[in-house]
């Protein structure tokens, strides 16, 4: 790869170079109302087409991706995604449509929408949904205004201002409590790898707003006293937030809204495949009891006598984002489920599940695993047993690259050390699967025998191992006029 | 074994005393706590901090969290070699891995830190 030509787009322009030529335009002209908006102190790159799309074939030739190599990132889901998806969201009466255009105009675009709703619903036992956040995390923020408007109602509102939330919890979880002004208290998890069932009881009270589970939660473990926790928050007053990360796991197989839980938000770009990992938007429908409808972020979208059209909820928390979603998103998740269909929908779940466990069968010998039991959709092992040698769950990641395999989720979630988190997810083959444990199983051996070759790992990359803390805290973000400052 | 030379913070931080000049850095805990630590930000040399307020930020593979001053005063040096080889944070947290050095404008707030002992006790019960 060294003689790979890399320098950026910028870097290869030259004065006076061009793609395109711009037709003579086939409409009047109209004068700008004010022509001091535009701007002629742009520096653009000047570069013919080919070398755009050499610069661009490149780019993705450095890449990693879904389509090219495995990809076992815990907590993501990164399973294969239908290019049928693709080629239904490219329907121009889907992709050549504005989202200010009159409801009449797009019937077919809401149609989609409103099944989509129906299908969520249906798939979580949450019956009412909004397809309106833009990710996970917008997802959760909203479902938690739902919340707090459900408390203000009842006159609870400055009361309940706490958010029970696990030690295992995505980070995202306290972060959107603390943005939708909640307080945050923490919930340890047993030894088992559960949530502590004594300490959740001791910590649900009146003051209790909500309590966020990932369910299976972060460790990949179902909860087996579920129906115990959603008593005892219910008991206290408080309501229950799904997480929806692991939602892949129960698809056919168990209903949230069965389970006990008020409100969960899925994210379609992990369980509804469609890109994600750089390669987004994401989309977050949140989902919520029929008791919960009327505080839906706005819009959603309802339908009388066949007719379909954007509606507000009555007691609205509000919009969270320009329009509708990410309808593109949206219309791929859509074509995933049909694809599916019912029997489909459980198959997932059931593969998922069943690859997860083989990999940490065949794995056990050679790495630690977090908590000894079956897990649901994925397995957190841990590098304990290599840091005694010097070799951490960093350098296994690093490692993997080298063997044409993305590195798992690490160090998450925090309880567990030197934490590998590996989610095969349903769409690979045993064959893959074999793949990855004799890889492991050879970066095992290579930790005891020689753990320099793991530390400066990977050696064969296009980039080798990055310093990603500093790339983060100060960004390069112009290429070489700022590099050279 | 927790240096019985220093003070402790609840925030995990220590404090060694030189006559008004305290040498400031973070636990073996928290070391531990936070796994390989990557980056560590810190202030200029001359600038003040109040005690138990935010000074900097420490990074590990784990998590981004916030360094609390265990004293209050000018800042006379910091360690370059912690923030451009950050391990040392992890490798020596009471000795090389050392954060600041800092004037003392006042010795009373000393009173407010832990000793060994306490601190030792603390940890053990956040385990």
């Amino acid at each position: 790869m060294s003689s790979v030509d890399r320098r950026l787009l910028m870097d290869r322009s030259v004065a006076g170079r061009r793609a395109v030529t711009v037709p003579e335009p086939d409409v009047p002209l109209t004068p700008l109302p004010d022509a001091s908006l535009l701007r002629d102190d742009l520096q653009l790159p000047e570069v013919t087409e080919g070398e755009v799309v050499r610069y661009f074939s490149l780019l993705s030739q450095l890449n990693f991706s879904i389509d090219t190599q495995y990809y076992p990132l815990g907590s993501c889901t990164m399973k294969y995604n239908p290019k049928l998806n693709d080629e239904m969201a490219s329907l121009p009466g889907f992709s050549e449509i504005h989202p200010l255009q009159r409801d009449h105009t797009v019937q077919g675009a809401l149609q989609i929408l409103h099944e989509l709703q129906d299908m969520l619903g249906e798939i979580t036992g949450l019956p009412s949904v909004s397809v309106d956040p833009l990710a996970g995390a917008q997802g959760e923020f909203a479902g938690l205004l739902i919340a707090r408007a459900f408390h203000e109602d009842r006159d609870e509102g400055e009361q309940r201002n706490v958010a029970l939330i696990p030690d295992s919890a995505h980070g995202t979880n306290p972060a959107s409590a603390a943005m939708a002004g909640l307080e945050v208290v923490t919930v340890p998890s047993d030894e088992h790898g559960n949530v502590s069932v004594e300490d959740l009881r001791n910590l649900a009270d009146k003051r209790t707003a909500v309590f966020m589970l990932t369910i299976p939660n972060t460790v990949g473990l179902f909860e087996p006293n579920i129906l115990e926790i959603t008593k005892i928050i219910h008991d206290a007053g408080g309501l229950v937030y799904a997480d929806g990360a692991n939602l892949n796991a129960l698809l056919g197989l168990a209903k949230l809204g069965y389970l006990g839980f008020d409100i969960a938000h899925s994210n379609l770009h992990k369980t509804f495949s469609t890109p994600h990992g750089g390669g987004g938007p994401g989309s977050g429908p949140v989902l919520v009891t029929d008791e919960l409808a009327k505080y839906l972020p706005t819009p959603v979208v309802g339908e009388v006598d066949g007719k379909f059209s954007l509606v507000s909820p009555e007691r609205t928390v509000g919009r969270l984002n320009g329009f509708q979603g990410s309808f593109g998103i949206v219309v791929r998740a859509y074509t995933y489920i049909r694809l599916m269909g019912l029997e489909g929908i459980k198959a997932i779940a059931r593969n998922a599940i069943i690859n997860a466990n083989y990999i940490q069968s065949q794995l056990k010998d050679d790495f630690d695993v977090a908590y000894d039991r079956y897990c649901m959709h994925e397995t957190v092992m841990s590098a304990r047993r290599q840091k005694a040698n010097g070799v951490s769950a960093l350098d296994v990641a690093k490692r993997l690259i080298d063997y044409g395999i993305h590195p798992p989720t690490m160090y998450f979630p925090l309880i567990v050390p030197e934490a590998l988190m590996i989610e095969p997810t349903e769409t690979e083959s045993k064959e893959t699967l074999d793949a990855f444990i004799a890889v492991m199983k050879t970066i095992a051996a290579e930790a005891q025998e020689s753990p320099e070759l793991l530390h400066s790992a990977p050696h064969h990359a296009a980039n080798t191992r990055l310093d990603e803390a500093t790339a983060a805290r100060k960004p390069i973000l112009r290429g070489s006029d700022e590099a050279a400052d | 074994m927790t240096p019985d030379d220093r003070k402790y913070s609840k925030e995990h931080e220590w404090a060694r005393v030189d006559g008004n000049v305290a040498t400031v850095g973070i636990t073996k805990f928290a070391a531990e706590s936070l796994g390989d630590v990557v980056f560590v930000d810190l202030p200029e040399v001359g600038s003040t901090i109040e005690q138990f307020n935010k000074f900097g930020e420490i990074e590990s593979v784990k998590a981004v969290s916030d360094l609390f001053s265990p004293v209050s005063g000018t800042i006379t040096e910091r360690n370059d070699s912690a923030i451009d080889d950050p391990e040392t944070v992890n490798k020596s947290p009471y000795d090389e891995g050392w954060l600041l050095k800092i004037e003392l404008s006042t010795l009373s707030g000393l009173d407010d830190l832990m000793s060994a002992g306490a601190y030792d006790q603390l940890t053990a019960e956040e385990g």
